[in-house]
């Protein structure tokens, strides 16, 4: 058995905040969709496969990450606008379940049109090479794209932050949230923000694809087992809220890290073990409002 | 399935017959079939394979290789003019789906014998079918269990290697030259759980000590959470028991962390297709085993002569370890047919236990207790400089030369020893 180390603990905790990046990210866009359409994006996880797979393409065919990371965005974000507006729009008032239904079946359809365009073997990655290697931070060596990957969360968190709170249009999202038929009645046209968040929520879950790509394998079924953890931290933080998805992303970055370092052949379980726990003491989440389903 | 699959005696005489024997009575149909003239049609080999899933790119592989056997045996004339068909089904990686594509190649399209599979499970509920109906399979994909008394019949042959044999030829050869403390990071499922016991009981010998056996699921796409406590352990080798995607990852992983600065990694099967889905970067410098791999052309003349088909087939690419054991699968079955005179499986069983064959990668036999195929393994490193072409990614380090004391013994897995 190791040792337990302050270090050892520190370094397991850093492992977890990075992990908790891209669940934090992916339970934003998911987030951001729910509480303002209240559709349960079951095609998310394919976006973020969506987002790896062009993000590589654009790669290989700019030779720059950082061209990529503004070009993936914008085509899984437009490929997000288009569902939203042929696919997802003629169901609103129908129920929850069949947005549910469609994107199901959009994640099936989104998993093929990768095999066939990019094959079945998915396609390699390597770090970018400004962004390789490992460095010290002072209680054990860690990777830097790691670190890049906290930060660059932390960038599209406040940007997203910044947008929401301090712009017109996110003025417009947030009361569309909490009550869309006074906007409607105060005559903004709802139909075209649902286009948008629906939009830019795709675009971030591409975006985290992308920013993933390079620490995993890109296949076209990685999205899958992404979907279920990203579920797990929506719920952990409350379906609609943004704040709760960031704090939730980490804490479940974190929970299952720490498992991993004591238990690990329950390192998987722990985090559905946490959903449960926050279930029974707090139904709506951490920060969710209660009977929001409703 | 099908009504016909009720009356199990009747079928196996009805496939003895299939080809169409039709002036023949029943009665004499057995005894006669024994002698070439009595077949006629094509010799029907079934092949379920999971052409879908974690392991298709693998499983394609096979299929190339294997038409490529079944046309090259077409080519010299078949056998008594019979040409041979591959009849190829998809098994979807599940051993339900396996069980049921197996049952309906024997009954429905009445092939000759089986040939196929990818994966520990699937292959096992294959054999299960082919057993119950005396149908002769002849495995292309690793497993420890195959060979076991329980699971096998005289009908059971197994072409590929098996976990024990690869992770013993790896440890044999890593594991005097990196030192003596050693950590596994193990896939939780039989195929780790093997492939741990291998590299165990061949470590003892060096007086190799476990410092640590971690278990992560199968299907795990983030290992990060594991390393840590890898690097704080100090191992001298680092072993990654998991296969496909997971080795991918896991060994993406162990790069970016910069584990390999301070101890050797090794994995028991380091395939080509893998390597090719990783990259160069994150399996520089891992040492792993493999049945085959087409850089031994230097130095084995039939591994050329395959490679050289394979190459003018497809197009220049050259076959994975899983394809050439589908090459080598067909090919040992068609030459028992050949040899035997007759497609009775009781018959080609019995050439096949007397056979000794080099079809791509040197001389192999059957051991006779449990028909596993007594052969070489070889142990390559992964290289990310001074390769050639893009085919070019291995060195070959080792080859360990067939011997059937590497195998566990006939008496281990349970079999009465047959002489």
């Amino acid at each position: 058995m190791v040792e337990i180390t302050p270090q050892l603990l520190m370094l397991q905790l850093l492992t977890g905040l990075a992990l908790g990046a891209v669940y934090a990210l992916l339970a934003i866009g998911l987030s951001l969709i729910f509480g303002m359409l209240t559709v349960v994006n079951f095609a998310h996880g394919a976006f973020f496969m969506v987002g790896a797979f062009l993000g590589v393409y654009f790669l290989t065919l700019t030779g720059s990450f950082w061209f990529s990371l503004v070009l993936t965005p914008i085509a899984v974000g437009a490929i997000g606008l288009l569902s939203e507006r042929f696919l997802v729009r003629p169901l609103y008032g129908r129920g929850i379940d069949y947005p549910l239904l469609l994107t199901f079946g959009l994640s099936y359809v989104l998993v093929e049109a990768m095999r066939v365009i990019f094959g079945i073997d998915g396609m390699p990655t390597s770090t970018p090479t400004e962004l390789r290697g490992v460095v010290n931070v002072g209680f054990g060596m860690f990777p830097l794209y790691r670190l890049f990957l906290i930060a660059a969360t932390a960038v599209i968190v406040i940007a997203l932050w910044l947008f929401i709170e301090k712009t017109r249009y996110g003025l417009i999202i947030r009361a569309g949230s909490r009550d869309n038929e006074i906007v409607r009645v105060l005559g903004i046209d709802i139909s075209r923000i649902w286009l948008l968040v629906f939009g830019l929520g795709t675009a971030i879950a591409g975006l985290s694809g992308l920013l993933a790509a390079p620490t995993r394998a890109v296949n076209p079924e990685m999205g899958i087992p992404v979907l279920a953890e990203s579920f797990v931290v929506t719920v952990v933080g409350g379906m609609g809220s943004l704040v709760g998805a960031v704090v939730a992303g980490l804490l479940v970055g974190v929970v299952f890290s720490m498992t991993s370092l004591f238990a690990p052949e329950y390192a998987e379980l722990s985090i559905f073990v946490l959903m449960a726990v926050v279930l029974l003491v707090r139904p709506q989440g951490l920060f969710g409002k209660a009977g929001l389903m409703g | 399935m099908s009504d016909s699959s009720t009356g199990k005696p009747v079928n196996l005489r009805r496939r003895i017959l299939a080809g169409g024997a039709a002036g023949l009575t029943i009665a004499g149909a057995q005894f006669v079939s024994r002698m070439a003239f009595a077949q006629t049609g094509p010799i029907k080999i079934g092949f379920p394979t999971p052409l879908t899933g974690a392991f298709s790119s693998e499983a394609q592989d096979q299929v190339r290789a294997a038409e490529l056997a079944v046309k090259e045996f077409n080519a010299g004339g078949g056998f008594n003019g019979r040409k041979c068909e591959l009849l190829v089904r998809d098994d979807k990686l599940n051993p339900g789906e396996a069980a049921t594509r197996t049952l309906e190649l024997i009954e429905k399209d009445k092939v000759d014998l089986i040939v196929g599979s990818l994966s520990a499970a699937t292959q096992l509920s294959i054999n299960a079918v082919c057993k119950a109906r005396k149908v002769l399979f002849n495995s292309i994909s690793q497993s420890d269990a195959i060979n076991e008394a329980k699971d096998w019949s005289f009908y059971t042959f197994h072409e590929a290697l098996t976990p024990h044999i690869t992770a013993g030829a790896v440890a044999r050869y890593a594991f005097p030259k990196f030192g003596k403390k050693v950590v596994y990071l193990t896939a939780d499922y039989a195929y780790g759980h093997e492939m741990v016991r291998g590299f165990q009981r061949a470590g003892q010998a060096f007086g190799m000590q476990t410092l640590a056996d971690i278990r992560h699921p199968l299907g795990t796409s983030d290992f990060s959470s594991f390393l840590p406590r890898i690097q704080a352990l100090k191992p001298d080798v680092l072993v990654l028991c998991n296969f496909g995607r997971d080795l991918v990852n896991a060994a993406k992983q162990v790069t970016d962390f910069g584990l390999k600065q301070n101890m050797k990694v090794i994995t028991p099967v380091l395939l080509y297709t893998s390597r090719q889905a990783g990259g160069a970067e994150a399996f520089e410098g891992i040492i792993g085993g493999t049945s085959y791999y087409w850089g031994l052309e230097d130095r084995i003349p039939t591994a050329k002569a395959f490679n050289d088909k394979f190459r003018k087939a497809y197009a220049g690419a050259v076959p994975s370890d899983y394809g050439a054991l589908g090459y080598a699968g067909i090919r040992s079955v068609l030459q028992a047919i050949t040899e035997a005179r007759s497609t009775n499986a009781t018959a080609v069983a019995n050439v096949m236990r007397k056979m000794r064959y080099d079809f791509y990668k040197g001389v192999q036999n059957y051991r006779l207790c449990d028909h596993q195929s007594v052969q070489s393994v070889i142990v390559v490193e992964s290289k990310s400089k001074a390769m050639k072409d893009k085919y070019d990614v291995f060195n070959v380090l080792s080859i360990e030369a067939p011997d059937e004391k590497n195998l566990r013994t006939c008496d281990e897995l349970g079999h009465k020893v047959l002489s």
